[in-house]
Protein backbone atom coordinates (compact mmCIF):
# COMPACT_ATOMS: atom_id res chain seq x y z
CA UNK A 1 0.00 0.00 0.00
CA UNK A 2 2.67 2.46 0.95
CA UNK A 3 4.57 2.56 -2.31
CA UNK A 4 1.28 3.09 -4.12
CA UNK A 5 1.25 6.56 -2.64
CA UNK A 6 4.59 7.37 -4.21
CA UNK A 7 3.62 6.54 -7.77
CA UNK A 8 0.85 9.14 -8.14
CA UNK A 9 3.26 11.81 -6.92
CA UNK A 10 5.68 10.79 -9.59
CA UNK A 11 2.98 11.20 -12.20
CA UNK A 12 2.24 14.62 -10.77
CA UNK A 13 5.85 15.72 -11.02
CA UNK A 14 5.91 14.64 -14.66
CA UNK A 15 2.67 16.57 -15.17
CA UNK A 16 4.17 19.66 -13.52
CA UNK A 17 7.20 19.46 -15.77
CA UNK A 18 4.96 19.20 -18.85
CA UNK A 19 2.96 22.24 -17.73
CA UNK A 20 6.23 24.20 -17.52
CA UNK A 21 7.10 23.00 -21.02
CA UNK A 22 3.72 24.39 -22.12
CA UNK A 23 4.66 27.79 -20.71
CA UNK A 24 8.10 27.69 -22.37
CA UNK A 25 6.51 26.83 -25.73
CA UNK A 26 4.09 29.75 -25.38
CA UNK A 27 6.93 32.10 -24.36
CA UNK A 28 8.98 31.03 -27.39
CA UNK A 29 5.91 31.43 -29.60
CA UNK A 30 5.33 34.98 -28.35
CA UNK A 31 8.99 35.97 -28.81
CA UNK A 32 9.14 34.60 -32.36
CA UNK A 33 5.82 36.19 -33.28
CA UNK A 34 6.67 39.56 -31.75
CA UNK A 35 10.30 39.66 -32.88
CA UNK A 36 9.64 39.15 -36.57
CA UNK A 37 6.40 41.13 -36.72
CA UNK A 38 7.68 44.29 -35.06
CA UNK A 39 11.39 43.80 -35.78
CA UNK A 40 10.87 43.68 -39.55
CA UNK A 41 7.44 45.26 -39.86
CA UNK A 42 8.01 48.60 -38.18
CA UNK A 43 9.90 50.21 -41.07
CA UNK A 44 7.88 51.99 -43.74
CA UNK A 45 6.06 49.76 -46.26
CA UNK A 46 8.19 51.03 -49.18
CA UNK A 47 11.22 49.32 -47.64
CA UNK A 48 9.54 45.95 -47.15
CA UNK A 49 11.00 42.89 -48.79
CA UNK A 50 8.70 40.15 -50.04
CA UNK A 51 8.86 36.35 -49.85
CA UNK A 52 6.44 34.31 -51.99
CA UNK A 53 4.48 37.52 -52.42
CA UNK A 54 4.05 38.12 -48.67
CA UNK A 55 5.74 40.96 -46.77
CA UNK A 56 8.78 39.40 -45.06
CA UNK A 57 7.66 40.35 -41.53
CA UNK A 58 4.35 38.55 -42.02
CA UNK A 59 5.93 35.57 -43.75
CA UNK A 60 8.36 34.93 -40.89
CA UNK A 61 6.15 35.92 -37.99
CA UNK A 62 2.88 34.25 -38.95
CA UNK A 63 3.54 31.64 -41.63
CA UNK A 64 6.99 30.35 -40.65
CA UNK A 65 6.14 30.97 -36.99
CA UNK A 66 3.12 28.70 -37.23
CA UNK A 67 5.09 25.96 -38.99
CA UNK A 68 7.90 26.22 -36.42
CA UNK A 69 5.40 25.90 -33.56
CA UNK A 70 3.69 22.90 -35.16
CA UNK A 71 7.08 21.18 -35.60
CA UNK A 72 8.18 22.07 -32.06
CA UNK A 73 4.96 20.73 -30.56
CA UNK A 74 5.38 17.51 -32.54
CA UNK A 75 9.01 17.16 -31.37
CA UNK A 76 8.03 17.82 -27.75
CA UNK A 77 5.20 15.28 -27.95
CA UNK A 78 7.41 12.61 -29.52
CA UNK A 79 10.53 13.01 -27.41
CA UNK A 80 9.66 14.79 -24.17
CA UNK A 81 6.13 13.97 -23.06
CA UNK A 82 5.65 10.75 -21.14
CA UNK A 83 2.80 8.32 -21.43
CA UNK A 84 1.08 7.43 -18.21
CA UNK A 85 -2.15 5.86 -16.96
CA UNK A 86 -4.79 8.27 -15.68
CA UNK A 87 -6.65 5.85 -13.47
CA UNK A 88 -5.40 4.56 -10.15
CA UNK A 89 -6.51 0.96 -10.62
CA UNK A 90 -4.25 -1.39 -12.53
CA UNK A 91 -1.37 0.93 -11.88
CA UNK A 92 1.29 -1.75 -11.66
CA UNK A 93 1.25 -2.94 -15.24
CA UNK A 94 1.50 0.52 -16.73
CA UNK A 95 4.12 1.98 -14.44
CA UNK A 96 6.91 0.51 -16.55
CA UNK A 97 6.06 2.79 -19.44
CA UNK A 98 6.49 5.80 -17.13
CA UNK B 1 -33.74 30.60 -53.41
CA UNK B 2 -30.28 29.57 -54.58
CA UNK B 3 -30.64 25.80 -54.66
CA UNK B 4 -27.05 25.22 -55.73
CA UNK B 5 -25.94 26.67 -52.39
CA UNK B 6 -28.80 25.38 -50.27
CA UNK B 7 -28.53 21.70 -51.19
CA UNK B 8 -24.91 21.18 -49.96
CA UNK B 9 -25.81 23.05 -46.76
CA UNK B 10 -28.84 20.83 -46.32
CA UNK B 11 -26.81 17.65 -46.86
CA UNK B 12 -24.37 18.89 -44.24
CA UNK B 13 -27.18 19.33 -41.70
CA UNK B 14 -28.50 15.82 -42.43
CA UNK B 15 -25.06 14.29 -41.83
CA UNK B 16 -24.84 16.12 -38.53
CA UNK B 17 -28.26 14.76 -37.50
CA UNK B 18 -27.26 11.21 -38.35
CA UNK B 19 -24.17 11.56 -36.18
CA UNK B 20 -26.37 12.63 -33.26
CA UNK B 21 -28.67 9.67 -33.68
CA UNK B 22 -25.78 7.26 -33.98
CA UNK B 23 -24.24 8.59 -30.74
CA UNK B 24 -27.55 8.17 -28.97
CA UNK B 25 -27.70 4.49 -29.90
CA UNK B 26 -24.16 4.04 -28.68
CA UNK B 27 -25.01 5.79 -25.42
CA UNK B 28 -28.03 3.64 -24.58
CA UNK B 29 -25.64 0.76 -23.98
CA UNK B 30 -23.65 2.74 -21.44
CA UNK B 31 -23.97 2.32 -17.68
CA UNK B 32 -23.51 5.86 -16.40
CA UNK B 33 -25.86 8.27 -18.13
CA UNK B 34 -24.67 11.48 -16.52
CA UNK B 35 -20.98 10.86 -17.21
CA UNK B 36 -21.77 9.81 -20.76
CA UNK B 37 -24.18 12.63 -21.55
CA UNK B 38 -22.01 15.46 -20.25
CA UNK B 39 -18.50 14.16 -20.88
CA UNK B 40 -18.75 11.15 -23.24
CA UNK B 41 -17.48 8.72 -20.56
CA UNK B 42 -13.93 10.14 -20.91
CA UNK B 43 -13.16 8.13 -23.97
CA UNK B 44 -12.39 10.68 -26.66
CA UNK B 45 -9.53 9.73 -28.95
CA UNK B 46 -6.86 12.12 -30.24
CA UNK B 47 -8.48 13.34 -33.46
CA UNK B 48 -11.92 13.85 -31.90
CA UNK B 49 -10.39 15.62 -28.89
CA UNK B 50 -8.37 18.01 -31.08
CA UNK B 51 -11.29 18.74 -33.37
CA UNK B 52 -13.80 19.30 -30.61
CA UNK B 53 -11.44 21.77 -28.92
CA UNK B 54 -10.80 23.66 -32.14
CA UNK B 55 -14.47 23.63 -33.16
CA UNK B 56 -15.73 24.72 -29.75
CA UNK B 57 -13.26 27.53 -29.65
CA UNK B 58 -13.56 28.66 -33.27
CA UNK B 59 -16.91 30.42 -33.24
CA UNK B 60 -18.81 32.87 -35.36
CA UNK B 61 -16.21 35.49 -34.55
CA UNK B 62 -13.38 33.49 -36.12
CA UNK B 63 -15.41 32.81 -39.25
CA UNK B 64 -17.41 35.95 -39.86
CA UNK B 65 -16.36 38.77 -37.51
CA UNK B 66 -12.61 38.04 -37.63
CA UNK B 67 -12.19 37.90 -41.41
CA UNK B 68 -14.50 40.91 -41.63
CA UNK B 69 -12.16 42.84 -39.35
CA UNK B 70 -9.15 41.68 -41.39
CA UNK B 71 -10.94 43.01 -44.49
CA UNK B 72 -11.04 46.54 -43.11
CA UNK B 73 -7.89 46.55 -40.93
CA UNK B 74 -5.46 44.51 -43.04
CA UNK B 75 -2.55 42.21 -42.14
CA UNK B 76 -2.34 43.64 -38.61
CA UNK B 77 -5.51 41.76 -37.77
CA UNK B 78 -4.12 38.51 -39.17
CA UNK B 79 -1.10 38.99 -36.91
CA UNK B 80 -3.47 39.45 -33.98
CA UNK B 81 -5.47 36.37 -34.93
CA UNK B 82 -2.32 34.25 -34.98
CA UNK B 83 -2.03 34.61 -31.20
CA UNK B 84 -4.62 31.84 -31.20
CA UNK B 85 -2.13 29.19 -32.36
CA UNK B 86 -1.26 28.83 -28.67
CA UNK B 87 -4.71 27.46 -27.86
CA UNK B 88 -3.78 24.33 -29.83
CA UNK B 89 -1.14 23.22 -27.33
CA UNK B 90 -1.37 25.47 -24.28
CA UNK B 91 -4.68 24.28 -22.77
CA UNK B 92 -3.81 20.60 -23.00
CA UNK B 93 -0.28 21.08 -21.69
CA UNK B 94 -1.21 23.35 -18.79
CA UNK B 95 -4.25 21.48 -17.51
CA UNK B 96 -2.63 18.40 -18.88
CA UNK B 97 -2.21 15.09 -17.20
CA UNK B 98 -2.64 16.40 -13.69
CA UNK B 99 -6.15 17.62 -14.50
CA UNK B 100 -6.93 14.29 -16.16
CA UNK B 101 -5.78 12.29 -13.10
CA UNK B 102 -7.33 14.58 -10.50
CA UNK B 103 -10.72 14.88 -12.19
CA UNK B 104 -10.89 11.09 -12.41
CA UNK B 105 -10.19 10.78 -8.69
CA UNK B 106 -12.79 13.44 -7.95
CA UNK B 107 -15.30 11.76 -10.28
CA UNK B 108 -15.61 15.26 -11.76
CA UNK B 109 -17.78 15.65 -14.83
CA UNK B 110 -17.90 19.41 -15.01
CA UNK B 111 -15.38 22.13 -14.31
CA UNK B 112 -17.43 23.04 -11.24
CA UNK B 113 -17.16 19.48 -9.88
CA UNK B 114 -13.42 20.02 -9.89
CA UNK B 115 -13.65 23.40 -8.13
CA UNK B 116 -16.16 21.98 -5.63
CA UNK B 117 -13.87 19.16 -4.52
CA UNK B 118 -10.73 21.24 -4.59
CA UNK B 119 -12.05 24.16 -2.54
CA UNK B 120 -14.83 22.43 -0.57
CA UNK B 121 -16.92 25.58 -0.68
CA UNK B 122 -20.54 26.10 -1.56
CA UNK B 123 -19.87 29.75 -2.40
CA UNK B 124 -17.28 28.80 -5.01
CA UNK B 125 -19.75 26.39 -6.60
CA UNK B 126 -22.68 28.79 -6.71
CA UNK B 127 -20.53 31.71 -7.88
CA UNK B 128 -19.06 29.59 -10.68
CA UNK B 129 -22.41 28.15 -11.70
CA UNK B 130 -23.90 31.63 -11.83
CA UNK B 131 -21.04 33.00 -13.98
CA UNK B 132 -21.27 30.06 -16.35
CA UNK B 133 -25.02 30.27 -16.72
CA UNK B 134 -25.13 34.05 -17.26
CA UNK B 135 -22.04 34.49 -19.45
CA UNK B 136 -22.27 31.34 -21.51
CA UNK B 137 -25.99 31.69 -22.03
CA UNK B 138 -25.39 35.13 -23.50
CA UNK B 139 -22.50 33.94 -25.62
CA UNK B 140 -24.67 31.15 -26.90
CA UNK B 141 -27.67 33.29 -27.73
CA UNK B 142 -25.37 35.65 -29.66
CA UNK B 143 -24.14 32.72 -31.78
CA UNK B 144 -27.79 31.83 -32.34
CA UNK B 145 -28.28 35.27 -33.90
CA UNK B 146 -25.16 34.81 -36.08
CA UNK B 147 -26.34 31.41 -37.29
CA UNK B 148 -29.71 32.75 -38.25
CA UNK B 149 -28.16 35.68 -40.17
CA UNK B 150 -25.95 33.32 -42.12
CA UNK B 151 -28.83 31.01 -43.09
CA UNK B 152 -30.83 34.10 -44.00
CA UNK B 153 -28.06 35.51 -46.23
CA UNK B 154 -27.60 32.25 -48.08
CA UNK B 155 -31.19 31.09 -48.49
CA UNK B 156 -33.14 34.33 -48.51
CA UNK B 157 -35.77 33.02 -46.05
CA UNK B 158 -36.93 35.26 -43.19
CA UNK B 159 -34.82 35.77 -40.08
CA UNK B 160 -37.31 34.00 -37.81
CA UNK B 161 -37.55 30.92 -40.05
CA UNK B 162 -33.76 30.82 -40.32
CA UNK B 163 -33.49 31.02 -36.56
CA UNK B 164 -36.03 28.23 -36.23
CA UNK B 165 -34.08 25.93 -38.56
CA UNK B 166 -30.85 26.65 -36.71
CA UNK B 167 -32.41 26.01 -33.27
CA UNK B 168 -34.13 22.79 -34.26
CA UNK B 169 -30.96 21.40 -35.86
CA UNK B 170 -28.80 22.11 -32.84
CA UNK B 171 -31.35 21.00 -30.24
CA UNK B 172 -32.08 17.67 -31.85
CA UNK B 173 -28.56 16.39 -31.84
CA UNK B 174 -27.55 17.88 -28.51
CA UNK B 175 -30.63 16.56 -26.69
CA UNK B 176 -30.52 13.08 -28.05
CA UNK B 177 -26.78 12.63 -28.28
CA UNK B 178 -25.19 14.64 -25.45
CA UNK B 179 -21.46 15.22 -25.31
CA UNK B 180 -20.55 12.30 -27.52
CA UNK B 181 -22.76 13.64 -30.32
CA UNK B 182 -21.32 17.10 -29.80
CA UNK B 183 -17.74 15.82 -29.96
CA UNK B 184 -18.51 13.74 -33.02
CA UNK B 185 -20.31 16.49 -34.90
CA UNK B 186 -17.52 18.88 -33.87
CA UNK B 187 -15.12 16.55 -35.64
CA UNK B 188 -17.19 16.60 -38.82
CA UNK B 189 -17.50 20.36 -38.50
CA UNK B 190 -13.77 20.73 -37.86
CA UNK B 191 -12.98 18.84 -41.05
CA UNK B 192 -15.49 21.01 -42.94
CA UNK B 193 -13.88 24.19 -41.57
CA UNK B 194 -10.38 22.97 -42.44
CA UNK B 195 -11.18 22.11 -46.06
CA UNK B 196 -13.65 24.99 -46.49
CA UNK B 197 -11.06 27.63 -45.60
CA UNK B 198 -8.43 26.01 -47.81
CA UNK B 199 -10.73 25.95 -50.86
CA UNK B 200 -11.80 29.53 -50.34
CA UNK B 201 -8.23 30.77 -49.84
CA UNK B 202 -7.05 29.13 -53.06
CA UNK B 203 -10.06 30.47 -54.96
CA UNK B 204 -9.51 34.00 -53.76
CA UNK B 205 -5.76 33.99 -54.53
CA UNK B 206 -6.64 32.87 -58.07
CA UNK B 207 -9.40 35.49 -58.35
CA UNK B 208 -7.00 38.21 -57.16
CA UNK B 209 -4.31 37.23 -59.72
CA UNK B 210 -1.81 35.75 -57.24
CA UNK B 211 -0.41 36.81 -53.87
CA UNK B 212 2.01 39.44 -55.26
CA UNK B 213 -0.72 41.10 -57.31
CA UNK B 214 -3.04 41.20 -54.31
CA UNK B 215 -0.38 42.84 -52.15
CA UNK B 216 0.46 45.48 -54.76
CA UNK B 217 -3.27 46.28 -55.03
CA UNK B 218 -3.44 46.63 -51.25
CA UNK B 219 -0.37 48.91 -51.15
CA UNK B 220 -1.79 51.00 -53.97
CA UNK B 221 -4.95 51.49 -51.95
CA UNK B 222 -3.38 52.09 -48.53
CA UNK B 223 0.17 50.97 -47.56
CA UNK B 224 -0.92 50.66 -43.91
CA UNK B 225 -2.95 47.58 -44.85
CA UNK B 226 0.25 45.53 -45.18
CA UNK B 227 1.87 46.78 -41.95
CA UNK B 228 1.30 45.26 -38.50
CA UNK B 229 -0.35 48.49 -37.34
CA UNK B 230 -3.75 48.51 -39.04
CA UNK B 231 -5.19 50.74 -41.77
CA UNK B 232 -5.10 53.87 -39.59
CA UNK B 233 -2.08 52.78 -37.58
CA UNK B 234 -4.50 52.16 -34.72
CA UNK B 235 -3.07 48.82 -33.54
CA UNK B 236 -0.17 49.37 -31.14
CA UNK B 237 2.20 46.46 -30.59
CA UNK B 238 1.20 46.42 -26.91
CA UNK B 239 -2.50 46.21 -27.69
CA UNK B 240 -2.05 43.40 -30.20
CA UNK B 241 0.23 41.55 -27.79
CA UNK B 242 -2.41 41.70 -25.04
CA UNK B 243 -4.55 39.41 -27.16
CA UNK B 244 -2.17 36.64 -26.12
CA UNK B 245 -4.12 36.73 -22.86
CA UNK B 246 -7.63 36.98 -24.31
CA UNK B 247 -7.44 34.45 -27.13
CA UNK B 248 -4.15 32.66 -26.47
CA UNK B 249 -3.29 31.52 -22.98
CA UNK B 250 -6.48 32.72 -21.24
CA UNK B 251 -8.52 30.14 -23.13
CA UNK B 252 -7.40 27.66 -20.45
CA UNK B 253 -10.06 29.19 -18.22
CA UNK B 254 -13.04 28.85 -20.56
CA UNK B 255 -15.27 26.19 -18.99
CA UNK B 256 -16.37 24.76 -22.34
CA UNK B 257 -12.70 24.26 -23.29
CA UNK B 258 -11.52 23.07 -19.86
CA UNK B 259 -14.21 20.38 -19.73
CA UNK B 260 -12.69 18.88 -22.87
CA UNK B 261 -9.39 18.56 -21.06
CA UNK B 262 -11.03 16.01 -18.76
CA UNK B 263 -12.77 14.01 -21.46
CA UNK B 264 -9.96 12.16 -23.20
CA UNK B 265 -9.26 8.48 -22.95
CA UNK B 266 -5.53 8.27 -22.27
CA UNK B 267 -2.22 10.07 -22.59
CA UNK B 268 -1.81 8.81 -26.14
CA UNK B 269 -5.02 10.59 -27.21
CA UNK B 270 -3.82 13.75 -25.52
CA UNK B 271 -0.45 13.61 -27.30
CA UNK B 272 -2.09 13.16 -30.70
CA UNK B 273 -4.54 15.97 -29.93
CA UNK B 274 -1.67 18.33 -29.14
CA UNK B 275 -0.16 17.91 -32.60
CA UNK B 276 -3.43 17.83 -34.55
CA UNK B 277 -4.95 20.70 -32.56
CA UNK B 278 -1.98 23.03 -33.08
CA UNK B 279 -1.88 22.37 -36.82
CA UNK B 280 -5.64 22.65 -37.34
CA UNK B 281 -6.20 25.78 -35.26
CA UNK B 282 -3.20 27.58 -36.80
CA UNK B 283 -4.17 26.57 -40.30
CA UNK B 284 -7.81 27.66 -39.95
CA UNK B 285 -6.98 30.97 -38.27
CA UNK B 286 -4.24 31.88 -40.76
CA UNK B 287 -6.35 30.98 -43.81
CA UNK B 288 -9.60 32.49 -42.63
CA UNK B 289 -8.09 35.86 -41.77
CA UNK B 290 -5.92 35.97 -44.88
CA UNK B 291 -9.10 35.41 -46.89
CA UNK B 292 -10.50 38.52 -45.22
CA UNK B 293 -7.48 40.63 -46.27
CA UNK B 294 -7.30 39.18 -49.79
CA UNK B 295 -11.03 39.78 -50.29
CA UNK B 296 -10.45 43.53 -50.23
CA UNK B 297 -8.99 44.00 -53.73
CA UNK B 298 -11.15 41.18 -55.13
CA UNK B 299 -14.48 42.48 -53.88
CA UNK B 300 -14.08 46.08 -52.67
CA UNK B 301 -16.69 48.13 -50.86
CA UNK B 302 -18.37 45.60 -48.57
CA UNK B 303 -19.91 47.59 -45.74
CA UNK B 304 -21.03 44.95 -43.22
CA UNK B 305 -18.01 43.07 -41.90
CA UNK B 306 -19.93 39.88 -41.07
CA UNK B 307 -21.01 39.53 -44.69
CA UNK B 308 -17.50 39.51 -46.20
CA UNK B 309 -17.05 35.73 -46.11
CA UNK B 310 -20.51 34.77 -47.47
CA UNK B 311 -20.34 37.39 -50.23
CA UNK B 312 -16.82 36.46 -51.26
CA UNK B 313 -17.63 32.75 -51.30
CA UNK B 314 -20.65 33.36 -53.50
CA UNK B 315 -18.54 35.59 -55.75
CA UNK B 316 -15.40 33.51 -56.36
CA UNK B 317 -16.76 29.95 -56.19
CA UNK B 318 -19.27 27.99 -58.25
CA UNK B 319 -22.50 27.86 -56.23
CA UNK B 320 -22.34 24.21 -55.19
CA UNK B 321 -18.83 24.72 -53.88
CA UNK B 322 -19.87 27.93 -52.12
CA UNK B 323 -22.53 25.85 -50.38
CA UNK B 324 -19.87 23.46 -49.09
CA UNK B 325 -17.55 26.26 -48.05
CA UNK B 326 -20.32 28.20 -46.30
CA UNK B 327 -21.11 25.08 -44.31
CA UNK B 328 -17.83 25.97 -42.51
CA UNK B 329 -19.02 29.08 -40.64
CA UNK B 330 -22.34 27.38 -40.02
CA UNK B 331 -20.38 24.43 -38.62
CA UNK B 332 -18.34 26.81 -36.47
CA UNK B 333 -21.42 28.35 -34.97
CA UNK B 334 -23.26 25.11 -34.45
CA UNK B 335 -20.26 23.49 -32.83
CA UNK B 336 -19.79 26.43 -30.46
CA UNK B 337 -23.46 26.62 -29.62
CA UNK B 338 -23.83 22.92 -28.96
CA UNK B 339 -20.95 22.88 -26.47
CA UNK B 340 -22.19 26.01 -24.72
CA UNK B 341 -25.70 24.58 -24.56
CA UNK B 342 -24.39 21.42 -22.95
CA UNK B 343 -22.20 23.45 -20.61
CA UNK B 344 -25.09 25.60 -19.42
CA UNK B 345 -27.40 22.65 -18.90
CA UNK B 346 -24.68 20.69 -17.09
CA UNK B 347 -24.23 23.64 -14.73
CA UNK B 348 -27.94 23.70 -14.03
CA UNK B 349 -28.44 19.95 -13.72
CA UNK B 350 -25.19 18.64 -12.33
CA UNK B 351 -23.79 21.57 -10.39
CA UNK B 352 -26.91 23.08 -8.90
CA UNK B 353 -29.79 20.61 -9.09
CA UNK B 354 -27.96 17.40 -8.20
CA UNK B 355 -25.59 19.03 -5.73
CA UNK B 356 -28.05 20.97 -3.68
CA UNK B 357 -31.62 20.17 -4.62
CA UNK B 358 -31.94 16.49 -5.28
CA UNK B 359 -28.72 14.57 -4.60
CA UNK B 360 -30.39 11.12 -4.66
CA UNK B 361 -32.20 11.44 -7.98
CA UNK B 362 -32.76 8.17 -9.81
CA UNK B 363 -31.06 7.29 -13.08
CA UNK B 364 -34.11 7.87 -15.26
CA UNK B 365 -35.01 11.05 -13.39
CA UNK B 366 -31.54 12.51 -14.06
CA UNK B 367 -31.86 11.55 -17.71
CA UNK B 368 -35.22 13.28 -18.10
CA UNK B 369 -34.07 16.38 -16.24
CA UNK B 370 -30.85 16.63 -18.31
CA UNK B 371 -32.67 16.41 -21.62
CA UNK B 372 -35.49 18.65 -20.39
CA UNK B 373 -33.16 21.38 -19.16
CA UNK B 374 -31.14 21.24 -22.38
CA UNK B 375 -34.35 21.68 -24.37
CA UNK B 376 -35.61 24.55 -22.20
CA UNK B 377 -32.29 26.41 -22.33
CA UNK B 378 -32.28 26.06 -26.12
CA UNK B 379 -35.84 27.28 -26.49
CA UNK B 380 -35.27 30.27 -24.21
CA UNK B 381 -32.20 31.17 -26.30
CA UNK B 382 -34.37 30.90 -29.42
CA UNK B 383 -37.03 33.22 -27.99
CA UNK B 384 -34.41 35.75 -26.89
CA UNK B 385 -32.69 35.64 -30.27
CA UNK B 386 -35.91 36.47 -32.16
CA UNK B 387 -35.60 39.97 -30.85
CA UNK B 388 -32.26 40.17 -29.07
CA UNK B 389 -32.45 42.48 -26.05
CA UNK B 390 -29.71 45.04 -25.41
CA UNK B 391 -28.71 43.18 -22.28
CA UNK B 392 -27.89 40.07 -24.26
CA UNK B 393 -25.52 41.87 -26.59
CA UNK B 394 -24.00 43.59 -23.61
CA UNK B 395 -23.42 40.36 -21.65
CA UNK B 396 -21.99 38.67 -24.72
CA UNK B 397 -19.26 41.29 -24.82
CA UNK B 398 -18.22 40.09 -21.40
CA UNK B 399 -18.59 36.41 -22.00
CA UNK B 400 -15.07 35.25 -22.84
CA UNK B 401 -13.02 37.86 -21.04
CA UNK B 402 -15.28 37.74 -17.97
CA UNK B 403 -15.09 33.97 -17.71
CA UNK B 404 -11.33 34.04 -18.14
CA UNK B 405 -10.90 36.66 -15.45
CA UNK B 406 -13.15 34.63 -13.14
CA UNK B 407 -11.81 31.14 -13.66
CA UNK B 408 -8.16 31.27 -14.72
CA UNK B 409 -6.58 31.38 -11.25
CA UNK B 410 -9.05 29.15 -9.39
CA UNK B 411 -8.31 26.48 -12.02
CA UNK B 412 -4.58 26.91 -12.54
CA UNK B 413 -3.57 27.68 -8.95
CA UNK B 414 -6.04 25.10 -7.61
CA UNK B 415 -4.21 22.54 -9.67
CA UNK B 416 -0.61 23.61 -9.06
CA UNK B 417 -0.45 25.59 -5.80
CA UNK B 418 -1.09 23.71 -2.60
CA UNK B 419 -1.81 26.84 -0.59
CA UNK B 420 -4.59 27.97 -2.92
CA UNK B 421 -7.74 28.02 -0.80
CA UNK B 422 -11.42 28.87 -1.04
CA UNK B 423 -11.05 32.43 0.29
CA UNK B 424 -8.48 33.18 -2.38
CA UNK B 425 -10.69 31.60 -5.04
CA UNK B 426 -13.82 33.53 -4.07
CA UNK B 427 -11.94 36.83 -3.78
CA UNK B 428 -10.22 36.24 -7.11
CA UNK B 429 -13.46 35.44 -8.94
CA UNK B 430 -15.23 38.51 -7.59
CA UNK B 431 -12.21 40.72 -8.35
CA UNK B 432 -11.86 39.28 -11.83
CA UNK B 433 -15.46 39.81 -12.88
CA UNK B 434 -15.80 43.13 -11.05
CA UNK B 435 -12.59 44.56 -12.51
CA UNK B 436 -13.55 43.29 -15.96
CA UNK B 437 -16.89 45.08 -15.90
CA UNK B 438 -15.37 48.24 -14.41
CA UNK B 439 -12.50 48.43 -16.89
CA UNK B 440 -14.86 47.66 -19.74
CA UNK B 441 -16.81 50.82 -18.97
CA UNK B 442 -13.62 52.83 -18.41
CA UNK B 443 -12.23 51.70 -21.78
CA UNK B 444 -15.50 52.51 -23.55
CA UNK B 445 -15.45 56.02 -22.18
CA UNK B 446 -11.76 56.98 -22.17
CA UNK B 447 -9.96 54.53 -24.49
CA UNK B 448 -7.96 51.49 -23.42
CA UNK B 449 -6.38 51.78 -19.98
CA UNK B 450 -2.57 51.38 -20.37
CA UNK B 451 -3.26 50.65 -24.07
CA UNK B 452 -4.07 46.97 -23.53
CA UNK B 453 -7.18 44.84 -24.06
CA UNK B 454 -9.81 44.92 -21.29
CA UNK B 455 -9.01 41.39 -20.12
CA UNK B 456 -5.35 42.07 -19.24
CA UNK B 457 -5.64 44.05 -16.02
CA UNK B 458 -8.41 41.94 -14.40
CA UNK B 459 -6.36 38.79 -15.00
CA UNK B 460 -3.35 40.36 -13.26
CA UNK B 461 -5.47 41.82 -10.43
CA UNK B 462 -7.26 38.55 -9.76
CA UNK B 463 -3.89 36.77 -9.53
CA UNK B 464 -2.62 39.25 -6.95
CA UNK B 465 -5.84 39.04 -4.95
CA UNK B 466 -5.89 35.24 -5.12
CA UNK B 467 -2.35 34.88 -3.80
CA UNK B 468 -2.70 37.62 -1.19
CA UNK B 469 -5.99 36.34 0.25
CA UNK B 470 -4.84 32.70 0.21
CA UNK B 471 -1.72 33.63 2.16
CA UNK B 472 -3.54 35.98 4.51
CA UNK B 473 -6.22 33.48 5.48
CA UNK B 474 -3.77 30.64 5.23
CA UNK B 475 -4.95 27.09 5.57
CA UNK B 476 -3.09 23.83 5.74
CA UNK B 477 -1.41 22.82 2.45
CA UNK B 478 -3.81 20.94 0.19
CA UNK B 479 -3.05 17.36 -0.76
CA UNK B 480 -4.93 15.71 -3.59
CA UNK B 481 -6.64 12.45 -2.58
CA UNK B 482 -4.54 9.41 -3.35
CA UNK B 483 -7.31 7.45 -4.93
CA UNK B 484 -10.80 7.83 -6.31
CA UNK B 485 -13.00 9.50 -3.72
CA UNK B 486 -15.94 7.46 -2.50
CA UNK B 487 -14.45 4.34 -4.07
Amino acid sequence: MKDKKIKPDRRFSIANREAIIGCLLAAFNILWWYGFAYGMGSKSPEEYTYIFGFPAWFFYSCIVGFIVMAVLVAVVVKFVLKEMPFTDDGEEDEVDSV
Amino acid sequence: MNWGVVIPLFIFLVIVFLAGIWSNRKMSGSASFISDYFIGNRELGGLVLAMTMVATYGSASSFLGGPGAAYSIGLGWVLLAMTQVATGYFVLLILGKKFAIVTRRYNAITLIDFLKERYQSKSVVLLSALSIIVFLFSAMAAQWVGGAYLIQTVTGISYTSALFIFTVSVLIYVIIGGFRAVALTDTIQGVVMFTGTLILLIAIVVAGGGVSAIFSDLIAENPNLVTPYGQDGQLSSLYVSSFWILVGVGVVALPQVAVRAMSYRDSKSMHRALIIGTIVVGFIMLNMHLIGVFARPVLPGIEVADRVIPLVALDVLPSWLAGIVLAAPLAAMMSTVDSLLLMVSSSVVKDVYLNYMKPNASHSHVKNVSMGVTAIVGIVAFILAINPPELLIFLNLFAFGGLEAAFIWPIVLGLYWKFANKYGAIASMITGIGAYIGIHFYNEAYGNLFGVHTVTIPVILSLIVFVAVSLLLKQKAYVFPHRKIGA
